[in-house]
């Protein structure tokens, strides 16, 4: 039995079912399995390697990134596909605050805007914000913006 | 618990046919479908699945268009090399809208053919929607209005279409492609949505059991010059209490072609033709843009609580234009304490 993946509001608004499917982040609370049988799924056992914690995860737990843990399994998981999506050149809104050439090419730099921007699907009612944006950064290898 | 049937659907005519059983329904990302059936606004009871029709490719036309065919989802489309090269206001508008969790599920078409958030519409306990349950009235009407539509309303409806893609898709003249039991016909994204009149219930001019194939982008000129501009409550992820999508094609400072389409006020896209034929031929400074966003309010009608909707659509429309004239292919266009000036070229919103 998988329990780390949490329902939250039930309706896509608050992030905490994320996971995983074929590598691209998505809704499960809004995902029919009959739907996408077949394929792989991602949720947030599977992102330590054994006892390992993933990067990520020790962020977490070094920058304090939460407070009563029940958004945190749709954070990491969030967080863990977003940094794919920005090394892979993908865009977000904060983006085009930049130049063209970010927008042709994607922009390099992780910056707390896009940090923000790009997390902006995952709600935390404690309000752990500020030090969830410490943890991706930090796992990001990222400098403060 | 209420029931339905689910299957994948094999072929496009495998789809049409299945769904014209009555109380089938297409499931595309399915990010608003199954969020209304969980509300109890839409109960299929069957649903047909377009999901492994596997038709998701974004391509080049012949003339130098773009197809963009209907499952690609919206962070496809938005990241793709065409759109973000090509129609960066496309690609702008779709990141605007949602979430990345939720684009990565939604689909081009059926981002077109969501439903309005109108919570008269969305919350089954409010018993007067005339668009979920034609003839019971508008609880929005008189009620609680100030998301609610300025143009096109009715007395019978005044909500609001909630995409954002489908705005940028209206300034860059766009056409739906779509299949039906009679065979396939193209139309025009600006006659695809319908204002409500006096039959709210119905969202657009697509016949019974109709399926989107895709969205042609013909040639743009405005990929030097486009911006999405979008108001809204928070900083991210909230529908638009206006929007506005502008593209310019500029020659020695002067405007040679312009598209602007607003969001947020209309149960479609809503075009701004007399502003756009009143800025061709000015220059790109702030006095043109002041212009346009007079004409743009024309024809407003505002409802109780959204009167404010008239002067946000006029500030918008000059940041909009503002945004859109910026010269972005320099590598620093980050803001600096410019003031507005009448070269209209440093402004930012």
């Amino acid at each position: 039995m998988l329990t780390g993946t949490k329902k939250g509001c039930d309706h896509g608004l608050c992030g905490a079912c994320t996971v995983s499917i074929d590598g691209e982040r998505a809704l499960s609370c809004l995902t029919l399995a009959a739907s996408i049988d077949g394929s792989d799924v991602l949720t947030i056992e599977g992102i330590a390697t054994g006892d390992e914690l993933h990067p990520l995860q020790t962020a977490f737990v070094e920058c304090d990134g939460f407070q009563c843990g029940f958004c945190t399994s749709g954070q990491i998981s969030s967080a863990h596909a977003m940094l794919a999506e920005h090394a892979r050149g993908d865009l977000s809104a904060a983006t085009f605050d930049g130049s063209r050439d970010d927008v042709v090419h994607g922009c390099s730099r992780l910056t707390d805007p896009e940090i923000r921007e790009r997390m902006a699907g995952n709600i935390c009612r404690c309000g752990a914000y500020a030090n969830i944006v410490d943890a991706i950064r930090s796992a990001a290898g990222e400098e403060s913006a | 618990m209420k029931t339905f049937d689910h299957r994948h659907a094999t072929s496009v005519d495998d789809a049409i046919e299945a769904v014209s059983a009555p109380g089938a329904a297409f499931l595309a990302g399915g990010t608003n479908l199954l969020d209304l059936m969980k509300g109890g606004v839409a109960a299929p009871t069957a649903l047909v699945d377009l999901r492994r029709l596997d038709r998701t490719s974004i391509s080049v036309l012949p003339g130098g268009g773009v197809f963009v065919e209907a499952g690609a989802t919206n962070s496809a489309m938005a990241n793709h090399e065409l759109i973000r090269t090509r129609y960066p206001l496309l690609s702008q508008a779709i990141l605007s809208g949602a979430t990345t969790q939720l684009r990565n599920m939604a689909t081009a078409g059926g981002n077109l053919l969501q439903r309005t958030r109108c919570p008269y519409f969305m919350e089954t306990s409010f018993a007067a929607c005339n668009k979920r349950d034609p003839g019971s009235g508008c609880g929005a009407l008189h009620g609680f209005n100030r998301e609610h539509a300025l143009f096109g309303v009715s007395d019978a409806c005044v909500a609001v279409h909630p995409s954002d893609m489908a705005v940028a898709l209206s300034a860059l003249n766009t056409v739906v492609h779509v299949q039906g039991p009679n065979g396939q016909r193209v139309i025009p994204l600006d006659r695809f949505f319908a204002l409500p009149g006096d039959t709210p219930s119905v969202d657009n001019t697509l016949a019974p059991a109709e399926l989107i194939l895709g969205i042609e982008l013909p040639p743009s000129d405005f990929a030097d010059h486009s911006w999405y501009l979008k108001v809204r409550d928070r900083h991210s992820y909230a529908f638009a209490l206006v929007s506005v999508a502008v593209g310019l094609q500029l020659e020695g400072g002067i405007i040679s072609s312009v598209a602007l389409a607003l969001g947020g006020v209309s149960a479609m896209p809503w075009r701004l033709a007399a502003a756009e034929s009143a800025l061709v031929g000015l220059p790109a400074v702030r006095r043109s843009f002041d212009i346009a966003a007079r004409l743009a309010t024309e024809g407003a009608r505002p409802l109780s609580q959204n009167g404010y909707k008239v002067d946000l659509i006029r500030h918008s429309v000059v940041a909009a234009l503002t945004s859109a004239a910026i010269d972005r292919s320099v590598e620093d266009t980050a803001p600096d304490d410019t003031a507005t000036d009448d070269s209209g070229t440093k402004e930012k919103p």
